[in-house]
C-alpha cells in the first residue's frame, strides 16, 4: 500500500467535494458536541452528589410540646425516649455519626441565620423549635433504613432527608441531559446519513477513476480506503470542534460564569474534560468510518 | 469447426456458456464452448449486439455466466472467491473503444495509476512507465495530458496501461472502433508486437479490413452462439 497514492486520492476527494465535506464536519461537531454535553451534565450531577452527600444528614426530629403528630401524642419526648432513641441510632450498622441538637442550639442557629430579620427571631422562641438528632450515614443513599426504623416512633416528629432538597435540582440537571442525548443522537443519525450520502457522491463523481482501478485489479482495499479515510477525516475534524467547544464551555461557562455565580457547590472539573476528548474523537471516527464503509459496500463492489 | 476444448495449455476457455441478462428475454451468450491458447491472437466478430462485450465482460468477471464456465489462467472463475477478482484482473489487460484515460491526469500519471492502485513501489513505476510508453511509441509525449493528444495517441497510452503490469492476456473490445483506418493499423501493429511477447491477445471488431489483413484466428458469434471459428479467418463470407 502506497501512503503518498492513499493521501493524494483524499486530498482530491476532499477538495472535490468541499461544500459537503463542511456540511459533514459541522453535522458531526454539534452532534458530537451535544453528546459531550450530555455526558458533562450526567459528570456534573456527579460531581455535585460526591459534594453534597458528604455534607448532607438524616434529621430525626424530636417531639415538641407544640407537635401535632400522632406519635407525638401531644406530649414532648421524654429523657427515657431520648436516650432510647439515641442508643439505638448509635448501633444502628448505616449510621456513622449522632449529634444531638438541642431546642437552645436550634434556637442560636435559627437566631444567626435570621440575624438580618430580628422580628422573625423576636416572634419565636427556642420551645417552637424542634429538638433533633443529626444523623451521618455511612453511605448517603441508605436513608430508607433510618426512616423505616425511626419514623413513626413514639417521640419522634419526622425523620427527613436533606438529600431529598437536592432531588428537583437533581430532576431538572437530568432532563437538560435526556434532551441534549436524544438531540445528540438525533444528531448523530443525520450526520451518519449525511456522510453516506457524501460518499455516495463522491463514489459517483470518481466513477471513472474507480472503475479503471478495478480493471487493472485494484483491491477493494485500495479502491475504498481514499473514500473511507475521508469520512473518518471529516470525523475526525468535527470531533477536534467538538473538543473546543467543551473546552470552551469548560473555561467560559463553568469557570467563568457558573463558578462564581453559584459558589456554594462542585463543579465538573478538568479531568472530566480532558477524558471526554478522546471519546468524542473516537466516537467521530467511528461514526464517520462505519457509515461510510456500510455506504462503501453497498455502492463500490469489485 | 476445430475442436478446441482439448487444447492443454488454453488460457481462456468457456464450457458450454451460457449468459442471460435479467431485462432481456434472448440470452446474449448461448451455449458458447471457445478455447484460446497461449500466445494465440483472436478476433471475435459478429453483428453488434451479438456478445462479444458479453463474452469479454465474462473472461474479466465483470459478469457471471447464467450456466456453463469460464476458465481463465487454470482457474474456474465460479470457484474464485471475490477477494482474488483483483489479481485475476492484475492478469488481464483492457483496451476499449473509448480510451477510458482520466483527464486530470497526464500520460505518464495515467500509466502510472494503474501501477500505484496495485501497490507498486515509486521505483518500479519510475523505470517501468517510460519503458512501456517507449514501446508504445509515446516516448516524448509523458507530460501530456489526454485532450493534447489525438485519438490514436490516446489508444496508445490506453494500451500502454493494459500493458505496463505486463498482463498474460490483453483484451481489446473495438479498439479501433473510434479511430480512421491509418491510426488504426498502427495500433494493430502495436497490438501484433504486444502478441509476440507472448501475451495472449483477445478483440472484439467490426472492422472488417483489420480482421482480413491480420489473418488471425476468428471467431464469429451470431445472436449468442458461435457460428464461426477459424484459424486463419477473414472477417465475413460476404460481410
Ligand atoms: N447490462 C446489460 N443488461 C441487459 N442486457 C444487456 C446488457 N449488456 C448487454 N446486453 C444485451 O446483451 C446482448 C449482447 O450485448 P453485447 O454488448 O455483448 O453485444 P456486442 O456484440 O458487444 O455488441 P456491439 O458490437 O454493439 O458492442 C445485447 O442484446 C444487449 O442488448
Ligand atoms: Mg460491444
Amino acid at each position: 500500500m502506497r501512503a503518498q497514492f492513499v493521501l493524494r486520492e483524499i486530498g482530491i476527494g476532499l477538495r472535490r467535494n468541499l461544500t459537503m465535506t463542511v456540511a459533514v464536519i459541522v453535522t458531526v461537531a454539534i452532534s458530537l458536541a451535544l453528546l459531550g454535553t450530555g455526558v458533562l451534565i450526567r459528570q456534573q450531577v456527579e460531581t455535585m452528589k460526591d459534594f453534597w452527600y458528604d455534607k448532607v444528614e438524616v434529621t430525626v426530629y424530636l417531639c415538641g410540646e407544640v407537635s401535632r403528630r400522632p406519635s407525638c401524642a401531644r406530649t414532648a419526648v421524654t429523657q427515657e425516649q431520648r436516650d432510647q432513641l439515641l442508643a439505638e441510632l448509635s448501633a444502628t450498622p448505616e449510621v456513622d455519626t449522632v449529634f444531638y441538637e438541642s431546642q437552645e442550639a436550634a434556637y442560636a442557629l435559627f437566631q444567626e441565620k435570621f440575624a438580618d430579620s430580628p422580628d422573625l427571631v423576636d416572634n419565636v422562641s427556642a420551645s417552637a423549635l424542634p429538638e433533633s438528632f443529626r444523623v451521618k450515614l455511612k453511605d448517603p443513599t441508605k436513608f430508607e433504613v433510618v426512616a423505616a426504623a425511626f419514623d413513626g416512633r413514639p417521640g419522634v416528629e419526622e425523620v427527613q432527608d436533606q438529600k431529598a432538597l437536592l432531588q428537583p435540582f437533581f430532576r431538572i440537571l437530568n432532563r437538560v441531559q435526556f434532551f441534549a442525548l436524544v438531540v445528540a443522537g438525533l444528531q448523530l443519525l443525520a450526520a451518519a446519513l449525511l456522510i453516506s450520502n457524501t460518499i455516495r457522491v463522491a463514489a459517483h463523481s470518481r466513477r471513472r477513476e474507480t472503475g479503471i482501478m478495478r480493471l487493472v485489479g485494484a483491491s477493494n482495499l485500495y479502491i475504498r480506503l481514499p473514500f473511507l479515510l475521508e469520512g473518518v477525516l471529516a470525523g475526525l475534524a468535527g470531533a477536534a470542534l467538538a473538543s473546543g467547544a467543551m473546552v470552551a464551555v469548560k473555561v467560559f461557562l463553568v469557570d467563568r460564569f457558573l463558578k462564581p455565580t453559584f459558589a456554594f457547590t462542585a463543579f465538573v472539573g478538568w479531568d472530566e474534560v480532558l477524558m471526554l476528548i478522546p471519546a468524542l474523537f473516537l466516537t467521530g471516527a467511528l461514526l464517520a468510518g462505519l457509515s461510510s464503509f456500510v455506504t462503501l459496500q453497498r455502492h463500490l463492489r469489485v | 469447426m476445430p475442436d478446441r476444448s482439448v487444447v492443454w495449455d488454453s488460457v481462456i476457455r468457456l464450457e458450454d456458456v451460457t449468459k442471460s441478462y435479467p431485462t432481456s428475454s434472448r440470452p446474449a451468450l448461448d451455449g458458447v464452448d471457445v478455447a484460446i491458447g497461449k500466445g494465440e491472437f483472436a478476433f471475435l466478430v459478429g453483428s453488434s449486439g451479438s456478445g462479444k462485450s458479453t463474452f469479454l465482460r465474462l473472461v474479466l468477471k465483470e459478469e457471471v455466466p447464467t450456466r456453463g464456465h469460464v476458465h481463465v489462467a487454470g482457474n474456474d472463475l465460479s470457484k474464485l472467491s471475490r477477494w482474488k477478482v483483483p489479481a485475476l484482473r492484475r492478469s488481464i489487460g483492457c483496451v476499449f473503444q473509448d480510451f477510458r484515460l482520466l483527464s486530470n491526469k497526464n500520460v505518464f500519471q495515467n500509466v502510472a495509476f494503474a501501477l500505484e492502485v496495485i501497490g507498486k513501489p515509486a521505483h518500479v513505476v519510475q523505470k517501468v512507465v517510460p519503458e512501456v510508453l517507449e514501446l508504445v511509441g509515446l516516448e516524448g509525449k509523458a507530460r501530456r495530458m489526454p485532450d493534447e493528444l489525438s485519438g490514436g495517441e490516446q489508444q496508445r497510452v490506453a494500451v500502454a496501461r493494459a500493458f505496463v503490469n505486463r498482463p498474460m492476456i490483453l483484451i481489446a473490445d473495438e479498439p479501433t472502433g473510434n479511430l480512421d483506418p491509418n491510426t488504426s493499423v498502427g495500433i494493430m501493429k502495436l497490438l501484433d508486437r504486444i502478441n509476440r511477447t507472448g501475451t495472449t491477445v483477445v478483440m472484439a471488431t467490426h472492422d472488417a479490413a483489420i480482421v482480413n489483413s491480420m489473418r488471425r484466428r476468428v471467431v464469429e458469434l451470431e445472436d449468442g452462439k458461435v457460428i464461426r471459428d477459424q484459424e486463419r479467418g477473414v472477417y465475413g463470407f460476404g460481410g
